[in-house]
């Protein structure tokens, strides 16, 4: 009975608990509910994915509502993929968030920020396991309009002006998603995604269908901070509290990327996206450039979160670019590296975060000598640096392998050229990190900095453990992203 | 198990060696103590690979179809039974240098040299191009706190070189190759005969020897040397052992196995980028060792020796010829012998006299005779004059030139060794016969006697090894 119900029960649980931590006064409390609602949405998170992985697809009536009237909740190996990133990221930041936000956080905005974090983690797994468009659209606003709150919270008051920036962006996305949807409805007369890409094939030929995935794919895409899309990015990483840079980062444009696969593949499907509407060339020039441009401006800046951010764009670059090749094995080596980067940048944000509660700051000019006072902090990022630049044993490397030997498959040899010189530019700015904490003669106030909480410590680490792990022995995730890859552009596997 | 127990021992040893900071004396007896251990491990191999026994253990599967596994087969052998060997000599030249030096961090540096070594070994019994790309990954890493040691804003500088330059051509081209190479055959197993035959074009055949050239950047083909004066800001134990024989050569060495093992002489010999890329080798050769010329700076002379010095391994191994193999294998252990003698004595006369400039050098045989007697037999063996070890390789691979009917080579060759005597002896002959300043700044004596016996034990190898290179011989024609 309850098995049965999982794929509501995922997204509802954190839905209900989260005006409760907005009642409990005390921030303790409303910690440990969310924390408590967290670990149980890994915890069906995992059991989804084990149903997934022995049944198939699961496809669940709300309401018991029949499919084309009520709303379908449907969850391939892609989307259970996805709700594992999500939640284990979720699980793993609630004991880290504790003290961070304790620190960054004023004590009666406390219950506000768990509110929201669980309302921002209910919107983006009901992005994922909803088979309805429309659906799709409420639970991309509930994340969003979440997300614009934990981003305001920040410790400074250019934290507004980032949340400020990211709500007119983030509004002009969703509109164009919805415009999309409607004119999708207008068209095909329903908002069941199946029932869409059954009818479209009829209609596909026409002026309105093609505005719609004009609208839709621009909407995406400011949602998942594709380049030249991205500006509202790099100002809300920076200026939010730690642990939503670090939420965020691992999962909010992950699940624009999964939206966007969503519409490519199962909506519009493949032929329209990619043979008719050409939409790969662009995607792939767009990544291209990101990958390059971001990694570029990520070189000179100072403060080490807006580097990351801009690294994540550059890295969304990575998993468009898998994306836009549109074969099996590019699609699946963009998932892993979906997988991979939530992560590797959870992992890195996590570690600054420890940073941030010790000095008070994440600027390179303050963290000389800092290797010294916080050691375990430093090897993180330093172990989290090299997976982001793709040494081998690391996740970063498994991604960059596949996605080297997609574009090699293909034919694409200068795509593989480009992918190996970002990685360069990431060698580059991660090192700026590393010879500032470990070369740099500690500054006067250095000596009074001590190592962070072993309650940050642990959950960074632990990420820092799955990129090794993944590093080691990817069959596992490898096989789940080629299975999410196939059921998604739809042939057998192999 | 032997072989894991191989790579494995050096990578542990560093939690015995922090777990005795405190206690300099037991903390060095771990480090000699796996170091002769690792020896008798390897050696223990020996016999067995002599006749024909190819020892094999698979470990990992990251990716299907990738393991991370071990296969010992003689060229690995020679260069594990190199490393190790030299890594003993070193470990107690190491103590007399840190000691009297007073270095700080000596247990980091303990700690990173073990690491770098089991590095070593994972190259060197690598059972597949992937085991050996993660292992050359690691040993960059690994070496880089130890050429950064000094923590100074040199050692910065030189450390990124070290990285840039070492990183960047893996990531850019090895890996590339690698991945390319895995896309068009779907192996990456080191197969005697290669595995390129049959499944590529010539055209890109050569482009993929092109990235394998350039891309193992620890073999320092110009124009991605640069990092080799630049690590030159280590300590004189870490240039020795390092970047005279595990750094180095660990790029030669990989040159050498990619061209047996993945591509295979007879095809390599068909490349027409082959010959291309010979004379890219000629010119690293000749042009390091003009520029060895202008260096006052001793460890920079020899650091720009062994950049010209690598190259004859790569001419070896592109002269694809039976002969040339083993010229280019012999090489490996000749040279590096010699080269690490010469580094040893340098340390050494920094130890006794801080002097590093070889201008200030002038009377030195008179106060440290046994340290410039072992300079003046080393640098004759990088000559390659009888009776020492250098004769040999030089030998085979001119023979090898003429084999392959490379005349251009030979004379690339002869001309490499007179540049030799040119920018090496001058060093001895100022130290015996050149006339002390009238105020020496001190009354200088020997090294320490660790470091002494160490480099008098390596420059006797040398000789030694003029009159007994069948050893070497014998697990070289076994590759053929």
């Amino acid at each position: 009975m309850l098995l049965s119900n999982l794929p509501a029960l995922q997204v509802v649980i954190p839905l209900v608990s989260a005006p409760v931590c907005l009642l409990l006064r005390n921030p303790r409390h409303a910690w440990a509910c969310a924390l408590i609602i967290s670990w149980l949405v890994l915890a069906m998170a995992l059991l989804l994915l084990q149903q997934v992985y022995t049944l198939g697809t699961i496809s669940y009536a709300i309401g018991a509502w029949a499919t084309p009237w009520g709303i379908e909740y449907r969850i391939d190996m892609a989307g259970a993929l996805m709700i594992l990133i999500i939640a284990t990221v979720g699980a793993v930041m609630m004991p880290y968030a504790w003290r961070s936000i304790q620190h960054e956080l004023h004590k009666k905005h406390t219950g506000v920020y768990y509110t929201c974090y669980l309302l921002c983690l209910t919107g983006l797994l009901g992005i994922v396991v909803t088979g309805d468009a429309f659906n799709l659209f409420v639970f991309l606003e509930i994340s969003s309009l979440s997300s614009y709150v934990l981003i305001s919270l920040g410790p400074t008051r250019r934290a507004l002006t980032a949340a400020y920036q990211y709500l007119v962006m983030g509004t002009i996305g969703a509109t164009f998603i919805l415009i999309g949807i409607g004119l999708l409805y207008m068209m095909t007369g329903t908002l069941n995604m199946l029932d869409i890409s059954q009818r479209l094939p009829e209609v596909a030929d026409t002026r309105t269908i093609r505005v719609a995935f004009a609208f839709v794919t621009v909407g995406v895409s400011i949602k998942l901070a594709l380049f030249p899309l991205h500006i509202w990015l790099p100002n809300a990483y920076t200026f939010a509290p730690s642990v939503v840079s670090a939420f965020m980062a691992a999962t909010a444009t992950k699940v624009g990327v999964y939206v966007l696969l969503r519409f490519f593949f199962t909506l519009f499907g493949l032929q329209f996206s990619f043979n008719a509407m050409h939409v790969g060339e662009i995607l792939m020039l767009l990544a291209v450039a990101a990958l390059l441009i971001a990694s570029l401006v990520a070189i000179f800046q100072d403060n080490v979160k807006r580097m990351l951010a801009y690294s994540s764009v550059a890295q969304i670059g990575y998993i468009i670019l898998g994306i836009s090749l549109a074969t099996t094995a590019g699609v699946s080596a963009g998932m892993l590296h979906l997988f991979n980067h939530a992560m590797i940048k959870g992992a890195l944000f996590m570690a600054m975060g420890c940073i941030f509660l010790r000095l008070g700051s994440v600027e390179i000019h303050n963290m000389h000598g800092l290797a010294r006072q916080m050691p375990w902090t430093m090897a993180a990022f330093v172990a989290g640096g090299l997976s982001l630049i793709g040494l081998p044993l690391t996740a970063g490397f498994i991604s960059k392998w596949y996605l080297v030997n997609a574009a090699l498959t293909d034919g694409y040899w200068p795509l593989a050229v480009l992918i190996l010189v970002s990685s360069l530019l990431a060698l580059i700015y991660i090192w700026r990190v590393v010879e500032a904490a470990y070369f740099h003669a500690p500054g006067a106030a250095m000596h009074r900095v001590r190592e962070a909480p072993a309650s940050m410590l642990i959950p960074t680490w632990l990420l820092i453990g799955v990129n090794l792990y993944v590093g080691l022995d990817a069959g596992l995730i490898t096989n789940i992203a080629q299975q999410g890859a196939a059921s998604l552009i739809g042939q057998a596997l192999q | 198990m032997t072989v894991l127990a191989c790579v494995a021992l050096p990578l542990l040893a560093p939690a015995l060696i922090t777990a005795l900071q405190r206690r300099p004396n037991p903390r060095e007896a771990v480090t000699l103590l796996t170091s002769g251990c690792l020896l008798l491990l390897v050696y223990s191999l020996h016999d067995d690979v002599l006749q024909g026994a190819r020892p094999a253990i698979d470990l990992l599967e990251p990716l299907p179809g990738l393991t991370i596994g071990f296969e010992v087969e003689p060229l690995g052998m020679l260069f594990a039974l190199l490393a190790s060997f030299l890594w003993m000599v070193t470990s107690v030249y190491s103590i007399g240098y840190l000691r009297s030096h007073h270095e700080w961090r000596q247990t980091s540096f303990y700690s990173y040299f073990a690491v770098a070594i089991g590095s070593t070994m994972g190259i060197a019994f690598a059972g597949n191009l992937f085991t050996l790309f993660i292992f050359y990954e690691l040993l960059t890493l690994s070496t880089y706190p130890l050429v950064t040691h000094a923590g100074n804003d040199a050692a910065r500088e030189g450390g990124r070189m070290y990285l840039g330059y070492l990183l960047g051509t893996s990531v850019m081209l090895l890996l590339l190759a690698l991945i390319w190479t895995w896309s068009l055959t779907g192996t990456l197993d080191f197969r005697s005969g290669g595995i390129l035959e049959g499944a590529v074009t010539p055209g890109i055949a050569g482009m993929l020897l092109i990235l394998f050239v350039f891309g193992i950047g620890k073999a320092a083909v110009m124009p991605f040397h640069l990092w080799l004066p630049a690590a030159m800001v280590a300590p004189t134990p870490v240039s020795a052992l390092l970047h005279a024989v595990a750094v180095v050569k660990a790029g030669v060495f990989t040159l050498l196995k990619v061209a047996i093992y993945i591509f295979g002489i007879d095809y390599l010999a068909e490349i027409p980028a082959t010959e291309w890329l010979m004379y890219v080798a000629a010119a690293t050769i000749l042009l390091a060792a003009i520029v060895a010329l202008r260096q006052d700076n001793l460890k920079l002379r020899l650091a720009w020796s062994t950049i010209s010095h690598l190259s004859y391994v790569v001419l070896g191994a592109l002269l694809a010829t039976p002969l040339g193999i083993v010229g280019g294998g012999m090489h490996i252990v000749m040279h590096a012998f010699a080269k690490i003698t010469l580094f040893f004595c340098a340390g050494a006369i920094l130890v006794a006299t801080h002097k590093t400039r070889i201008s200030e050098m002038d009377g030195l045989g008179r106060r440290m005779p046994l340290t410039m007697a072992a300079f003046l037999v080393a640098s004759l063996s990088i000559i390659g004059l009888p009776p020492l070890g250098g004769f040999w390789s030089k030998w085979f691979l001119a023979l090898g030139t003429l084999d392959a009917q490379q005349q251009v080579m030979f004379f690339v060759l002869l001309i490499g060794s007179i540049l030799n005597v040119v920018y090496l002896l001058p060093i001895s002959m100022r130290a015996f016969f050149g006339r002390e300043a009238a105020h020496p700044a001190s009354a200088a004596q020997e090294a320490p006697p660790a470091c002494v016996a160490a480099l008098v034990l390596t420059a006797t190898a040398c000789v030694l090894l003029f009159f007994f290179p069948e050893p070497v011989y014998r697990l070289l024609q076994l590759l053929l």
